[in-house]
């Protein structure tokens, strides 16, 4: 099985799904002539050709406004926003119009949308480059959320995603992007949505994660192991749906849940996922639920210092594992 | 006047320090801020500087002495000052509103995870009674645990699921086989050595667990005059050991007698069956072995269709067997009455439990001479005692005592015309 990026793998997914189904088609800021702005669609113009790949102005609300109206004709779009940050102009053709189309018409619009957002810090970029923006579409029904960590995982999910019927939210975070490989099978796969998976088993604590941390909790969950701390992981990979009964069962079994996220802590997914754990899962809980969060701050600082203390990394999750452990 | 310089508070949680070095000795003059001595906590080093100016007349405490914080440790004589105005600082009321007081809270921030929390702080405030976690309060109703005894391992002594879990470990197996008795929780002190069990240890405790709490059993207990047993047995067992490499016991003559009796009394020889009773063909004879991890009842298959010396090489392979661990499954299968020699180890008298799920269990007890009366007259006699303990559920007195009253005779026909050679 070849090794690949988490980029290679998206750029596999889309190319795959356009050579599968000519409904499929892209647009987004720079992604034709010069394949996007992370490379994601490098060479799609001379294969695929204009019809297919298209430059559009910057100009968010019309990439998904184009992108709602292809699809509610039959198409089938991925409209990438050039970073999570962007995507403000386009909120109420995602929530306004996207998320109730086909409720709002008695199920005869459909919406097989995909709108791929680069999001996350941790990478230098700033105010505008590493905002973490999940947690604001996951809150209104009638959107899936996607938020995928590992190559394997981004491939099936985005797969998945461009044949949904619904619209659908594909957050990758940058950081992953280049700096996380592995492997990815030749065969045709998919992911299904709303599926967490258990990225390690573990008795003592749980540990529920998605994106950049997963990579840093597996860190942590192996160093810790030294310690005889045994803590399953969890990576959510779907943030709406999120995967109850893999949650449920894991805290049910160890007692004791750290959830991990990069997002601001106030009501974040690990406030969902909090919920979740103290309304099913009460009666077997053996400690607080704890979340480890990037604190309540505007927006991921650009001072390197300042960006490396926002940043959940491995030491806090390490130390947050010692204290839950301990309790 | 002369004033007692006192060692000073230095932080909050710190209650004593060591003297160091004095930096000035008994009459000196010494400026006020002039460091007077060393002093070492456990949490800073720090030089003592005087409160006044005067003449150090007096050093009270010497240097590596403990000394707790507001402790005189000097005297000091300062001019100026009268001994009827002790110049001490009293806060008025208002100021005292104005800066407040300071509260310990007793309770501990939970750990938020993006907080520092300093364990050791915590630790000495967790109040003694505690709320318990929703795992350990639904555990703890379940199997009856009285939380106030258990000793918590958790963050300032709380009581961790874990623990819980050691406490029910017995009580959660133990329920499998005791539905309705409810288990005390053990109260394990730190100077109490835990035995893990062994698996070979939990299946004992369960089958006899089952046996004593599942079949109302009862026992009888008989004299049996084994004189020409003895006599026989003294006769041969020389020849015996150098035939057979093996020392000639007493246990395949009992043995081989129970099996031949059991034929006759095919309900010692059965197995409850809840709605009905199931008498079994075979005559499966287990004997009791002490093996490295507990006892272990290997069986000799058949043993009715068997000679006393076969089932003799049969009884002392399975003991070598047993000493080295290497009975198998299928040695010890297949029991259905079992024999114990209890006499082997000096008893007189035992009350045996049945070993499931079997209906009955012999115990041969130690051969003593004793003098008993025969034809009015006094004779010595080597007698044993042998126990039987039977299922309630499958007989009654009269077919267990009938067997025990035969096995009686038979035993005692035992003498130098019965061949232990040839197969009954």
């Amino acid at each position: 099985m070849a090794e690949k990026s988490v980029i290679e793998a998206i750029r596999e997914a889309m190319y795959e799904e356009m050579q599968r189904d000519e409904n499929v088609f892209i647009l987004g800021e720079d992604i034709a002539t010069r394949g996007g702005v992370f490379l994601a669609t490098q060479g799609f113009l001379d294969h695929f050709g204009e019809a297919r790949v298209i430059d559009t102005p910057l100009a968010e609300s019309s990439i998904v406004g184009i992108s709602l109206g292809a699809a509610m004709s039959g198409m089938r779009p991925i409209a990438e926003i050039q970073f999570a940050d962007f995507i403000w102009p386009a909120v109420n053709q995602i929530i306004g119009e996207a998320a109730r189309a086909r409720y709002g018409s008695k199920g005869i619009l459909e919406v097989p949308m995909v709108v791929r957002m680069p999001y996350g810090g941790g990478v230098r970029g700033g105010l505008y480059h590493s905002q973490s923006v999940e947690a604001y579409f996951a809150h209104t029904p009638g959107l899936y959320v996607v938020a995928p960590a590992t190559p394997y995982d981004a491939k099936g999910l985005l797969k998945e995603s461009i044949r949904s019927n619904d619209p659908v939210l594909f957050f990758e975070h940058k950081r992953t992007y280049r700096q996380v490989r592995g492997e990815v099978p030749d065969e045709e796969y998919t992911i299904p949505i709303g599926k967490a998976e258990v990225k390690r088993k573990g008795s003592h604590i749980t540990i529920i994660t998605y994106g950049l941390m997963l990579h840093f909790s597996m860190e942590a969950a192996e160093q810790i192991a030294k310690e005889g701390i045994e803590v399953e992981v969890i990576d959510l990979r779907t943030i709406k749906p999120i995967d109850k009964p893999t949650i449920l069962d894991s805290v049910a079994k160890t007692g004791k849940a750290l959830i991990v996220y990069e997002d601001n802590k106030t009501l974040g997914v690990g406030a969902e996922v909090a919920a979740i754990i103290a309304e099913d899962c009460f009666e077997n809980l053996d400690g607080p639920i704890v979340r480890l969060a990037g604190p309540d701050l505007p927006a991921v600082p650009f001072s390197p210092p300042f960006e490396d203390l926002f940043m959940v990394n491995t030491t806090k999750i390490l130390h947050a594992i010692r204290n839950l452990s301990a309790y | 006047m002369t004033i007692k310089i006192d060692l000073p508070q230095v932080g909050e949680s710190v209650t004593e320090g060591v003297i160091g070095r004095w930096l000035k000795k008994p009459g000196d003059f010494v400026e006020k801020f002039d460091p007077l001595v060393e002093v070492i906590t456990d949490k800073v080093n720090m030089e003592v500087p005087s409160p006044y100016t005067g003449k150090l007349i007096a050093i009270l405490a010497k240097e590596g002495d403990i000394v707790p914080m507001g402790q005189p440790i000097a005297e000091m004589e300062i001019e100026g000052l009268s001994d009827d105005e002790p110049k001490k600082f009293t806060p008025d009321e208002d100021s005292k509103r104005r800066i407040g007081t300071l509260i310990h809270s007793p309770y501990p921030m939970g750990p938020t995870g993006t907080s520092n929390l300093d364990t050791s702080i915590v630790k000495e405030d967790v109040p003694k009674t505690q709320r318990h976690s929703p795992a350990v309060t639904r555990l703890a109703k379940k199997h009856n645990i009285n939380l106030s005894k258990v000793k918590g391992t958790g963050l300032g002594g709380r009581i961790t699921r874990q623990d819980v879990f050691n406490q029910t470990s017995f009580s959660e197996q133990a329920s499998t086989f005791k539905p309705s008795t409810k288990t005390e929780p053990l109260n394990v002190n730190v100077e109490d050595q835990i035995v893990e069990l062994t698996p070979v240890r939990r299946m004992i405790a369960e089958s006899m667990s089952k046996s004593a709490t599942t079949i109302p059993q009862v026992w009888s207990i008989l004299e049996v005059d084994v004189t020409n047993l003895v006599k026989l047995r003294d006769s041969l067992k020389e020849a015996f050991q150098e035939k057979e490499g093996f020392v000639l016991t007493y246990l395949p003559f009992f043995v081989s007698t129970v099996a031949q009796c059991l034929k006759n009394h095919p309900l010692l020889n059965s197995t409850w069956n809840n709605h009905n009773i199931v008498l079994k063909k075979n005559i499966n004879i287990a004997i009791a072995v002490a093996a490295p991890h507990g006892l272990m009842v290997p069986v000799i298959k058949d043993a009715n269709h068997i000679s006393i010396t076969k089932i003799a090489r049969k009884i002392s392979e399975l003991i070598v067997k047993g000493k080295n661990g290497q009975l198998t499954i299928h040695d010890v299968q297949g029991g259905t009455f079992t024999v114990n020699n209890t006499g082997a180890l000096g008893s007189v008298a035992s009350q045996p439990l049945i070993n499931p799920p079997q209906a009955a269990i012999l115990t041969t007890e130690a051969i003593i001479k004793r003098p008993v009366i025969i034809n009015d007259a006094i004779a010595i006699r080597s007698i044993m005692n042998i126990t039987l303990t039977f299922d309630h559920r499958i007989m009654d007195g009269q077919e267990a005592g009938a067997f025990i009253i035969d096995l009686k005779n038979r035993l005692e026909l035992i003498d130098s015309t019965t061949k232990i050679n040839s197969a009954p």
